[in-house]
């Protein structure tokens, strides 16, 4: 069977100069597939090249067989990929029903969107208290969860998700990446990256590893976590 | 005590008419960072088109002010598609001097095709009619151009708070790239946004017609005072847009009463600078 989501020696930078220098990855129907690595490898740069909000100067992009590389991110998502991007980006003035109601723009079907609130909420009963309150007026892990939930308004195939765990105190991490557990459980494929290589892998199927802008190591999350190469690099043991 | 309530109505008549210009020039400003410095002369435009949509065809500013909108509609969504899309992302002076040159074409334009000379619609509907009101004196034309800025504003604002296409033009303002990832497309917003503004002078310009006269230059004074009241009311703001324009519609027609005709835009400008000084962001900015 073919991958949902393949990246084919992609290569990308920013104004000319090259950040990621030939990767490829693929992603199957199913799985949460986490992409680890140090600051400034390259992993928001691969993500936002997938999503379309940059395009690969060299190489492909194959979203269900389907070449994207050129398509912009306002038609990936009609494609069935949401992008949470790093440090959430919810939109600061508008409500939390608003930034919902955004995430489901490409919806069409006022019932479907309904349904999907109730969805949302039936995973983050908090923000249901929270509608009408500015994103910008909540806490930080409320933003999370709301930008998730904007995240699944779409109705999407496979989520990407950037750096969930970003400022939030570890009993909050745990529950972030217990909602990501679900929400896979549900039929969405995941594409995450992460700091916490740990805690990423213990929720992953397979993973990879960024360095530079180059892939060196790739594998089950459970090889990854037992190679004494990556336990060094990125768990400090 | 009668001057009194007469200075007040002819402010805030004034106002709503300045409110409605300046409410197409922030929303430009608030949504694109770009300054539309052809607002004026768009305003103009829209006066032409009711103008000889008047003398021509016989067709009454009360009607041709749709015309004139949705002409101004469209050479608001040329311009953005033709001269601020190429400028975008170029230096920030880039689209100001390209709408400054815009202006200059417009005015020039109109300058050579339809003389410096002002000319008034006769015959309207509307010509010469007054209701008095506790001893003032109300012009009808301008009290239905107030009232129909009034409305128009209050439609832009209730799309902008209450639809989830005003949603989608706040979310772009914010935060362009996350409104992509919503499945926005920016650039339709960015093209909708001019046209709308556009479109705010082209009512206003459409109705004017009916007891203001036309000449090439009367959008200068106009974009002037746009200015100040955006800068007064916060750029994106409608109801500082509304505010600031009331303000100023006030400070206008009293300073002009009380003090001298001749010092009427000494004294908006001062009331300008004094907020500028004290309050950089606006009286009702954040
Ligand atoms: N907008 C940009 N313009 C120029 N260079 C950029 C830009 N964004 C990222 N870079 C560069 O690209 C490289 C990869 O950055 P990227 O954000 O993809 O890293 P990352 O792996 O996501 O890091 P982090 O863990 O800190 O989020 C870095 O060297 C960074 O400086
Ligand atoms: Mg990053």
């Amino acid at each position: 069977m073919a991958a949902m989501l393949e990246a084919r020696d992609i290569h990308c930078g920013y104004d000319g100069v090259p950040v990621i220098h030939g990767l490829s990855l693929e992603v199957n129907e199913g799985e949460i597939v986490a992409i680890i690595g140090a600051n400034g490898a390259g992993k928001s740069t691969t993500m936002r090249t997938i999503c379309g909000l940059m395009h690969p100067d060299r190489g492909q992009i194959l979203f269900q067989g389907e070449d994207i590389s050129r398509l912009p991110a306002s038609e990936t998502i009609r494609k069935g990929i949401s992008y949470i991007p790093e440090a959430r980006r919810l939109f600061p003035r508008l409500t939390v029903l608003e930034n919902l109601e955004l995430g489901a723009f490409t919806e069409k079907d006022r019932s479907v969107v309904e349904e999907r609130l109730s969805e949302v909420f039936s995973l983050f009963p908090k923000l249901k208290d929270r509608l009408h309150q500015t994103a910008e007026t909540m806490s930080g892990g409320e933003q999370q969860m709301c930008a998730i939930a904007r995240g699944l308004m779409s109705g999407p195939k496979l989520l990407m998700l950037d750096e969930l765990s970003l400022g939030l105190m570890p009993s909050l991490v745990e529950k972030v990446f217990e909602a990501v557990t679900a929400i896979n459980e549900k039929g969405i494929t995941v594409l995450l990256v992460e700091q916490l290589v740990q805690e990423a892998l213990e929720i992953a199927d397979r993973g990879y590893v960024l360095q530079t802008g180059r892939l060196v190591h790739s594998g089950t999350a459970r090889e990854l976590l037992d190679s004494p190469e990556v336990r060094r690099a990125y768990m400090g043991m | 005590m009668d001057n009194f309530l007469q200075v007040l109505l002819d402010g805030v008549l004034n106002g709503l008419v300045y409110a409605l210009v300046a409410a197409g020039l922030s929303l430009i400003w608030g949504v694109m960072d770009v300054i539309n410095f052809a607002h004026g002369e768009f305003l103009m435009v829209g006066m032409y088109v009711s103008y000889w949509l008047g003398f021509i065809l016989k067709i009454d500013p009360l009607f041709s002010w749709v015309a004139a909108g949705l002409f101004l509609f469209i050479l608001g969504a040329v311009t953005y598609k033709i001269i601020i899309r190429n400028s975008l992302g170029k230096s920030g002076m880039a689209p100001l001097l390209a709408t400054f040159g815009l202006s200059m074409v417009l005015k020039n334009f109109c300058m050579n095709r339809f003389t410096p000379n002002f000319r008034l619609l006769s015959g309207t509907i509307l010509e010469g009619k007054t209701l008095s009101f506790g001893g003032a004196i109300i012009s009808v034309p301008q009290l239905v151009t107030a009232l129909f800025a009034l409305v128009v504003l209050s439609l832009l604002y209730w799309m902008l708070k209450k639809t989830r296409l005003g949603w989608a033009i706040q979310a772009t303002a914010m935060d362009k790239e996350a409104a992509e990832l919503m499945g926005i497309k920016t650039e339709n917003i960015f093209l909708l946004v001019f046209g709308i503004g556009g479109a705010c002078v082209g009512i206003t310009g459409g109705l004017m017609t009916s007891y203001l006269a036309v000449y090439p230059e009367v959008g200068g004074l106009f974009s002037l005072i746009a200015f100040v009241v955006v800068a007064l009311g916060g750029f994106g703001s409608i109801p500082g847009a509304l505010l600031a324009a009331l303000l100023i519609g006030l400070v206008e027609s009293f300073s002009g009463f009380y003090i001298a005709a001749v010092v009427k835009y000494v004294a908006v400008f001062a009331v300008y600078l004094a907020v500028i000084l004290l309050r950089p962001r606006g009286l009702f900015g954040w």
